[in-house]
């Protein structure tokens, strides 16, 4: 449907503004004054909200103002003429921030007129460097305005203007309130001029704010609220429809009453009215007045409700689009498919359609299909003629004669066929890894068929998971979904840059168990297994000749690895005793492969798994590329499940037994475990438990039973486990090679469970002092806190089933919350970071055309393209260069010579690599002409390694990082070094982060010291006792107000006052500093001592607020520091001394003597930029994300974390990710409005006047077809089509 | 309590801040093909400018360890406030 068939535009921007009444009615083509629809006959009413005029809706009715179908009809506006002016909701806020700053009487800026052409000025200044600045002026002067109290122009008094939500104004004249009515505003509005608002950074040329007052409403065409017309005949009106129907009757009242000389009260109720159902019109949650609802009580979803939130037009209809060609259905696996194969069922390869253009070459081809028909595969279902007419090959019955009639430049839509590209996708789409291109290969039955080694990428299993397939229609799309997207191309992940296609579950334990030193294949199996691999060579020299010859599984491995590779790595099944550090370990674990050949170790998730770093695997694509890795992955790899399905492999019964003997030390030790838990017990219960720093004393109980019970009996479990299991047993052997579980699941099947915990505490909560009936009251024994001594095999008790199911609900828990904070988080990051791309010159720019980085990640490498991050594989490149040495070394090369010839030839890369060269050159000690054949081979692997121009690094970070947040699972403290103080982790502080939070949950610094403060612990210590804040609360037992005398008693604590090194005195001193301080302070000796603080306080709330304000009283030590402990740490082998604190102040610790200044640090990112400034604040970021991530496990490369450093920092003011920075800062209002407080940003834009000049990625999305400042769309054409030609 | 001052250029979260003069400034902008709005900015009440006495209308190096790349160079246009 396109209004305008034979001309195409470029949208070059769009300008947003205000309406002016005189545009309302240009545009309108009618005014509406009639509140009924229809008449009796169901004919739209003349001057009616159904107004034909206004366009149609039905099939086959004219409009009558175009004389257009509507197909073709675009919708037409009118109008209602208001009988007195309302305000726009929308832009209350806006009009009271205009009304504070200009002057009530002449209209003028409240600024001297100098100021006025200043600030002019600046906003041209400001305009070109970054628009937001101007708007921020804007803003601040409209602050600035708002102070004055006198007109500087007219000399009138300035009242205070009150705004009452949503679009009530007063004016407070001396005291009294006055309503200001639209009117007066709209008077006051239109006095400003033109100069004025420019000041305030406005448009007065496209929004005068008085337009912002309504006197005619534009009435939107019928298209935009179409009836619904029911089955039953029923014709059902849009909510929008109903809402002007409400403004129409509400005006044609006012107006019949105002005529009639009606009391100005009714007039003002009526009034009211009319502006209630124009404020509901534009927004229906507007704060303070009731939602206008449907006569079913449902709340009308009027114009502001269209757009807002992720159902709305922006999120849902323009942002995220709905599309054709598409196909979804549940996916199986299938291992005989090639890892870029995609299985499609025949139904669905028979409606999916792709678009082939008839050429003299393929023109037989295609009339064949055509022949064949829609219901004959493979065939065709449509014919586009060049004039652009469709043919439905379903209705055409002599489909031979229509193919003879084929002619080049035909379009045949033809089925989907083996070999066609396609998308394929999972939600939820985390990374570019989701979305991925296969090569159709169309098969019977009704699911999606893919290879178990892509699985990981897209984290897919087969328990019930749907995928999504679409068909690039175009030839340019299928060119960049076959380059760029193929499966193979995605092999190495961006987020850490090594492999995360790769060996899973079978094919890890098909790779140990034929790799084994003793698997011997006769001849048979090995020709079978070979030909499974595709192996058409002869076969290598059987290892065993006689009795009969037999070939061993790494020799069969061998024949897949091409000649001269190389690799040396290690094995995960290795136990790790000394025998493992020789050539030739007991369990097989040093994988060396030398010229192809693998001469020892067993293969395992070390070496094949995916997700894992530096393996054969990763060594393998590194060295022999993509392509030849994924051919790998679909010869050797098969062959490894298909060697355990012929030997077959399966989990006995008998695999997780252990001998009764076994189970009954383990329950000796549980015995031994309670007797030592009741000597805790009772040593609590006498008092005698030492209580633990910073810990309760039942925390300390907790934590020593806890302790107890890991130490006897989970260690005992363990040992039992390894002394009695059955190694040989499937079991041992998933978990040792890694190819699923570990050996605690094998404890726990085998001998026991173990402790159950909920929020890492042993089982607390449920009945009195007990957590279920079936215990005693008080029981703080194993079994009745959660402990759980059956196993699997034998089956729960049903008590311990139900502690079992309380662990276990609360890890079903975890994961719900998780993955909506972490979707929440990861959407905020890649709408801050989507716009930043690589430009040409190595750069990182966003849309708005800043530098973000001048190189990206700071060595211009792309970490899909590294080597698990390093740019250069020094060690590969000189073991490759010896390996191949023809001759001697005479002569190795002198350091000085090398490194002439470093900085001279290789003075490209980067200073890291330049110097790992040097070093390991010299280390190995090559001649001359070897280490400038590295040097030559080092720079080629670096350039192979850089970016591309183009790349949306930005994305590919906020990828990075949000995908792996989904994984972060509970444990969301952690112990600081001492087990004193929690430090939060996990998730919610990788948000705090991000958000920018003004304080962390748990502030935490680092102090180190210099001199004797660090040897000296006595001297640290007291340094310690500085830091922290005493107050007057920490020392006094009590602190009383009696309300009647007006005094304040202060009861303290002898013990504390000694503990703090505080006296008496120290106190009272404190106190009689008290600002605007009254009364007068008496010192009562005794037991304890008093202090009473006689006030004259007579207000009893202020003599409460003085309350509180007392116990806050510092009398010693830093604001903000809770708690200060020293730790021992070693320093270049010496013990030193160190204070680590609970709590943070940067700029005050930094100014005591004995602290180190260069080294101490806080964990709060603000108070590190107010204290040492941006730069160690970008540094702390990446520090403390890098810090959260590692926690976890989870490897994210540098770049990915510097890069949101960066976009946090380069403003040189700290920004969030999130609404109020990054993501809520961008110049391009449709990327704002997308993004979140949708109507705000709109008004915002119409207020100002914005551009938005679609440079950005949302804005390209929303309006669509405009190209993307990133990827293939950053590559531009820069010469004239006309000029060329005219040549020719 | 003995108050101190401390260099916070020290800092080992601080990285080498350098203040380029005019003429140098002009070439590496020139030499980039940048305005120095285009730039990532500082402000003049950023400690580590105020330690190296920088002025709005400045442009300051900044020279980085890199975990990449060893070291790394930067740049930020110091601006008023």
């Amino acid at each position: 449907m396109s209004f305008a068939e034979n001309e195409t535009k470029t949208i070059a921007g769009i300008k947003f503004g205000l309406l002016s009444p005189e545009e309302i009615r240009k545009m309108s083509v009618v005014e509406i004054t009639e509140s009924e629809t229809y008449d009796e006959e169901g004919m739209p009413i003349r001057g009616g909200l159904m107004d034909r005029r206004l366009g149609t809706v039905e099939p086959g009715v004219r409009c009558e103002t175009c004389g257009n179908y509507v197909n073709l009809c675009p919708g037409h506006f009118g109008h209602i003429e208001l009988a007195r002016p309302v305000i726009h909701p929308e832009f209350a806020k806006n009009i009271h921030n205009i009304l504070k700053a200009t002057c009530r009487s002449c209209g003028r800026l409240l600024l001297p007129e100098e100021e006025i052409k200043k600030e002019i000025e600046k906003m041209k200044r400001l305009e070109k460097q970054w628009i937001m600045l101007k708007y921020w002026e804007g803003e601040a002067v409209a602050k600035k305005a708002g102070q004055v109290k006198t007109c500087p122009h007219c000399g009138a008094p300035q009242y205070k203007i009150i705004f009452q939500k949503p679009y009530y104004f007063f004016e407070e004249r001396d005291g009294v309130r006055v309503r200001l009515m639209p009117t007066d505003i709209r008077e006051r509005l239109e006095r400003i001029p033109d100069k004025d608002l420019e000041a305030l950074g406005l448009d007065p040329k496209n929004s005068r704010p008085e337009w912002t007052i309504l006197t005619v409403l534009p009435v939107p065409p019928i298209s935009v609220r179409p009836t619904i017309t029911l089955e039953s005949g029923l014709r059902s009106e849009d909510d929008l429809t109903h809402k002007l129907v409400d403004i129409v009757r509400a005006n044609n009242r006012l107006r019949e009453n105002m005529e009639s000389g009606a009391p100005n009260m009714i007039i003002d109720d009526l009034w009211d009215l009319l502006q209630f159902h124009v404020a509901t019109f534009f927004d229906n949650e507007l704060p303070g007045i009731p939602t206008a609802k449907h006569r079913s009580g449902r709340p009308l979803r009027t114009l502001a409700q269209r757009l807002k939130g992720k159902e709305g037009r922006f999120r849902g209809s323009l942002a995220g689009k709905r599309v054709d060609f598409s196909a979804r259905t549940v996916i199986s696996p299938d291992p005989n498919l090639s890892v870029n194969e995609v299985g499609v069922p025949l139904d669905i390869a028979k409606i999916l359609l792709v678009p082939e253009r008839v050429t003299e070459w393929n023109i037989e081809e295609l009339r064949e299909l055509v022949k064949r028909g829609p219901d004959n595969y493979p065939g065709a279902n449509y014919i586009v003629r060049p004039d652009g007419g469709r043919t439905d090959l379903r209705f055409v019955r002599d489909r031979e004669a229509l193919a003879e009639t084929l002619e080049p430049g035909y379009i045949v839509e033809r089925h989907l066929r083996d070999g066609d590209i396609v998308l394929f996708n999972r939600q939820p789409s985390l990374h570019r890894m989701s979305i991925m291109a296969h090569k159709v290969k169309v098969l019977p039955y009704k699911t999606f068929r893919l290879n178990l080694l892509v699985t990981p990428p897209y984290n897919a299993d087969f328990d019930g998971d749907e995928m999504n397939l679409h068909v690039p229609q175009t030839e340019e799309a299928r060119a960049e979904a076959e380059l760029l997207m193929l499966v193979q191309e995605h092999i190495i992940t961006p987020r850490y840059g090594a492999p995360i296609i790769g060996a899973i579950h079978d094919y890890i334990t098909g790779a140990f168990m034929l790799t084994r030193k003793d698997t011997l294949l006769n001849k048979k199996l090995l020709s079978q297994l070979a030909y499974i691999g595709k192996y058409a060579r002869e076969l290598p020299e059987p290892a065993v000749l006689r009795p009969k010859k037999y070939w061993t599984g790494k020799q069969l491995v061998s024949m897949f690895i091409p000649k001269g590779f190389d690799y040396v790595g290690s094995a995960k099944a290795c136990f790790n005793d000394e025998r493992c550090s020789q050539l030739y370990c007991p369990y097989d674990c040093n994988v060396i492969i030398k010229d192809g050949e693998l001469l020892s170790g067993v293969f395992d998730k070390k070496s094949i798994a995916a997700e894992e770093p530096e393996t054969f695997l990763h060594e393998y694509v590194r060295v022999r590329g993509k392509a030849e890795a994924a051919k790998l992955m679909d010869t050797l790899f098969k062959i490894f499940i298909a060697y355990l399905d012929i030997t077959g492999f399966t989990l006995g019964f008998d695999d997780i037994d252990v001998p009764e003997h076994a189970l009954k030390e383990v329950e000796k030790a549980l015995q031994e475990a309670r007797k030592e838990v009741d000597k805790l017990i009772k040593q609590y219960e006498e008092g005698r438990l030492v209580q633990a720093a910073g810990m309760t004393l039942e925390q300390t109980l907790e934590n020593e039973i806890l302790k107890v019970l890991e130490s006897r009996v989970s260690a005992k479990a363990s040992e039992v486990l390894e002394k009695y299991g059955k190694k040989s047993g499937s079991g041992f052997i998933m978990a040792f090679t890694g190819a699923r579980a570990n050996p605690i699941n094998i404890i726990q099947m085998s001998i026991a469970l173990g402790q159950q915990t909920v929020r890492g505490q042993r089982i607390k909560r449920g009945y009195l002092r007990r957590p279920l009936p079936h215990f005693k009251p008080g029981d703080l024994g194993p079994e009745a806190k959660g402990y759980i001594k059956s196993n699997f095999r034998k089956g729960l008790s049903p008590t311990e089933f139900f502690y079992h199911s309380m662990a276990g609900r609360e890890g079903l828990v975890d994961t719900a919350v998780r993955t909506a904070d972490s979707g929440y988080m990861y959407r905020r990051l890649s709408n801050a970071l989507h716009d930043y791309y690589v430009a040409y010159d190595g750069s990182v720019r966003s849309s708005e055309g800043f530098i973000i980085q001048f190189k990206y990640g700071e060595d211009g490498v792309d970490p899909s393209r590294s080597d698990h991050g390093r740019s250069v594989n020094v060690d590969r490149i000189i073991k490759i260069t010896v390996s191949t040495r023809t001759k001697p070394v005479e002569k190795p090369i002198e350091e000085e010579k090398l490194r002439a010839m470093v900085e001279g030839k290789a003075s490209y890369l980067p200073k890291k690599v330049r110097d790992e060269l040097i070093e390991k050159i010299l280390s190995s000690r090559l001649s001359e002409e070897e280490a400038e054949e590295v040097l030559k081979k080092a720079l080629k692997e670096y350039r192979e390694a850089l970016v591309d121009p183009g790349e949306a690094v930005g994305m590919v970070a906020a990828e990075s990082i949000g995908e792996p947040s989904t994984q972060m699972t509970l444990r969301t403290f952690h112990f600081a070094g001492l087990r004193e103080f929690n430090i939060t982790l996990g998730l919610p502080r990788l948000k705090e982060i991000v958000d920018l939070r003004r304080e962390p949950k748990t502030p935490i610094m680092y102090v180190y010291l210099t001199g004797d403060y660090a040897k000296d612990k006595n001297k640290a210590l007291e340094l310690a006792r500085k830091m922290e804040l005493t107050t007057i609360r920490d020392v006094s037992e009590n602190i009383e107000v009696d309300y009647i005398t007006t005094d304040i008693t202060i009861t303290l604590d002898p013990e504390m006052l000694e503990d703090r090194g505080i006296t008496v005195k120290d106190v009272a001193k404190a106190l009689s500093k008290i600002k605007g301080k009254k009364g007068k302070i008496e010192k009562v000796e005794g037991e304890k001592p008093v202090i009473i603080f006689h006030t004259d306080i007579d207000d009893v709330i202020k003599l409460r607020r003085m309350y509180e304000r007392i116990g806050n009283i510092k009398l010693k030590g830093l604001k903000g520091i809770n708690h200060a402990l020293i730790r021992e740490i070693e320093e270049n082998g010496e013990k030193r001394y160190m204070i680590v604190t609970e709590g943070s102040n940067l700029a005050a610790v930094l100014s005591m003597e004995g602290v180190d200044t260069t080294r101490t640090v806080t964990n709060n990112i603000i108070e590190t930029a107010n204290v040492l400034g941006i730069e160690a604040a970008r540094n702390l970021i990446i520090k403390e994300m890098k810090s959260v991530l590692d926690e976890f496990g989870l490897d994210v490369d540098i770049r990915h974390l510097m890069l949101v450093a960066d976009a946090m920092t380069f403003t040189g003011k700290l920004r969030e990710i999130g609404r109020h920075g990054v993501a809520g800062e961008k110049t391009a209002p449709l990327a704002r409005a997308a993004f979140e407080v949708t109507v705000k940003h709109l008004a915002d834009a119409a207020m100002r006047g914005e551009v938005d000049m679609l440079k950005g990625v949302t804005e390209s999305i929303v309006v669509g077809s405009v190209p993307m400042p990133t990827g293939t769309g950053a590559v531009k054409l820069l010469m004239t089509y006309e000029k060329k030609e005219q040549k020719t | 309590m003995v108050k101190k001052s401390f260099n916070v250029l020290e800092h080992e979260l601080v990285p080498q801040h350098v203040l380029l003069d005019k003429k140098t400034a002009a070439a590496i902008l020139k030499k980039l093909g940048l305005k120095p709005f285009q730039l990532p900015w500082m402000y003049e009440s950023d400690p580590a400018a105020k330690a190296v006495g920088a002025k709005a209308g400045d442009l300051i190096m900044i020279i980085r360890k890199s975990p990449t790349a060893g070291v790394s160079i930067s740049f930020r246009y110091v601006r008023r406030g």
